[in-house]
């Protein structure tokens, strides 16, 4: 036999991730997350003061704003990770600190790959969240508006990038199939959204951001947005990191199977 | 399609015209896909990608080369559906306006027809994958050049085509752009 060690040799090369990133901070933004949500609940529901127009069913719009924002957020990162898979950032270097070259590819894609599932629950929640909102308010479930169609179209992308991972013959080539849907998607996001304002223009103007008017909300609905904001923040990252460590795992129980086989037929098993 | 769509919708002449273009463009779209799906499929069944791949051209080549053949073939269907159109739905069809939004849609199509084909035909259930991946992406240029074509009939209070056209001549110059270097990674998988 030979003294070299080789992958796969001991049980050590496939422990799961020891990173304090995928390993550690996960299981504390899930505390953080628990106490976060309960307060945000009693501040929702008890604190913020009623709509005078729209009534109760307003106070849905606390989650409904925070989970659009953050599953765009989410196909972002998806874009990052799929422009990472292609070596784009391995080019890009600031005062040598940020060097993107140590990040093996497969973690790039690994995080792609959690961040449009993450994002995929995001948006189908803003998509049912905002239904059960526009029944009472606007007195349809669904209206061909520029904000809906555009979210519906990034809900299709976005589900057709998860159903080419599960088609494709092997993992590579979902890896590379869906990277291209992650940037051609990211990218015509905005086309498809300027093509349907001009089709059509009732959703509720912005009241966050550089777009917003000024004073359209009451201070304290405004802070509980912002903390209702914050609490789903952190939900989101707490799923998007345990999903790259599950999918870490995945990577390494499969190539364990990997050697395992290997071992099997060198040893005549 | 036409036939199909007078017993669908049971239109009377009043209304044709404002759905004149809807029609053509889901027809256009319905060829289209068929050709699109076609396209690498030779290529597939006898290994004929491998071989282009070894000869000395570049990636870029190949794939404007596939995106030329798609866009041709979609050019004649359309130029002879467009008078059939024309006379059935009882349209005036010509005017350079509805020429140029044709070209301007049609080279769309093909450009991200063609990856999109590339990558279907490679993945289990090729049929399914093709329109599910393609029809989202390709939204704006439909809607784009459903529009336009409804100004150069003369429908509409304003002639729409002229914020439409850019948006496809922006689509279509992003787009091919974006697809020859992403091919490039594609064949190396």
């Amino acid at each position: 036999m030979s003294t070299q060690s080789r992958p796969g040799d001991t049980r050590d090369d496939f422990r799961p991730t020891e990173h304090w990133v995928l390993n550690k901070l996960p299981k504390y933004l899930a505390i953080l997350g628990l106490i976060l949500m309960s307060i945000n609940m009693y501040f929702i529901f008890v604190v913020a003061p009623t709509d005078i127009v729209l009534g109760n069913i307003q106070r849905i719009f606390y989650i409904h704003v925070p989970m659009a924002i953050l599953s765009f957020l989410g196909f972002f990162i998806v874009f990052l990770g799929s422009l990472g898979y292609f070596g784009v950032w391995n080019h890009i270097r600031i005062y040598k600190v940020l060097n993107f070259k140590c990040v093996q590819l497969n973690t790039w894609d690994a995080i792609a790959h959690s961040a449009a599932e993450v994002g995929v629950i995001f948006v189908t929640l803003a998509l049912i969240t905002g239904v059960i909102w526009a029944k009472p308010v606007w007195g349809t479930w669904w209206t061909w508006e520029p904000r809906l169609t555009t979210t519906l179209i990034l809900w299709l992308i976005y589900v057709s990038y998860l159903m080419l991972r599960t088609y494709a013959t092997n993992k590579k080539q979902g890896a590379v199939y869906s990277a291209v849907i992650g940037i051609i998607g990211f990218v015509d996001v905005p086309i498809v959204y300027y093509s349907v304002v001009w089709w059509r223009s009732i959703h509720p103007s912005a009241v966050l951001g550089p777009f917003a008017e000024s004073n359209s909300l009451d201070p304290t609905m405004n802070l509980i947005l912002l903390f209702s904001f914050l609490t789903i923040s952190v939900l989101f990252t707490y799923l998007l990191l345990e999903r790259i460590a599950l999918r870490k795992t995945e990577d390494d129980l499969s190539q364990f199977k990997l050697f395992a086989q290997v071992k099997r037929i060198e040893y005549g098993d | 399609m036409a036939i199909v769509f007078n017993f669908a919708l049971n239109i009377n002449p009043q209304q044709i015209s404002e759905i004149a273009a809807g029609i053509i463009w889901v027809s256009f779209a319905f060829s289209g896909i068929l050709i699109m799906s076609r396209t690498f499929v030779r290529e597939q069944e006898q290994g004929g990608m491998e071989g282009l791949l070894l000869s000395p051209i570049s990636r870029d080549v190949i794939f404007l080369s596939k995106v030329l053949v798609s866009f041709l073939f979609m050019i004649a269907i359309e130029a002879i559906l467009l008078p059939v159109f024309a006379t059935m739905l009882n349209i005036n069809s010509f005017s350079w306006i509805l020429i140029i939004t044709v070209v301007l849609a049609t080279l769309g199509f093909a450009t991200v027809g063609t990856l999109f084909s590339f990558m279907a035909v490679k993945t289990r259930s090729r049929e399914i994958m093709l329109p599910v991946l393609f029809f989202p992406i390709i939204l704006p240029v439909i809607l784009g050049a459903i529009e336009a074509s409804k100004g150069s009939f003369g429908i509409g209070y304003e002639p729409s085509w002229n914020r439409w056209l850019p948006l496809i001549a922006i689509f279509d110059a992003l787009f091919l752009v974006i697809c020859p270097w992403i091919f490039s990674y594609l064949v190396e998988e």
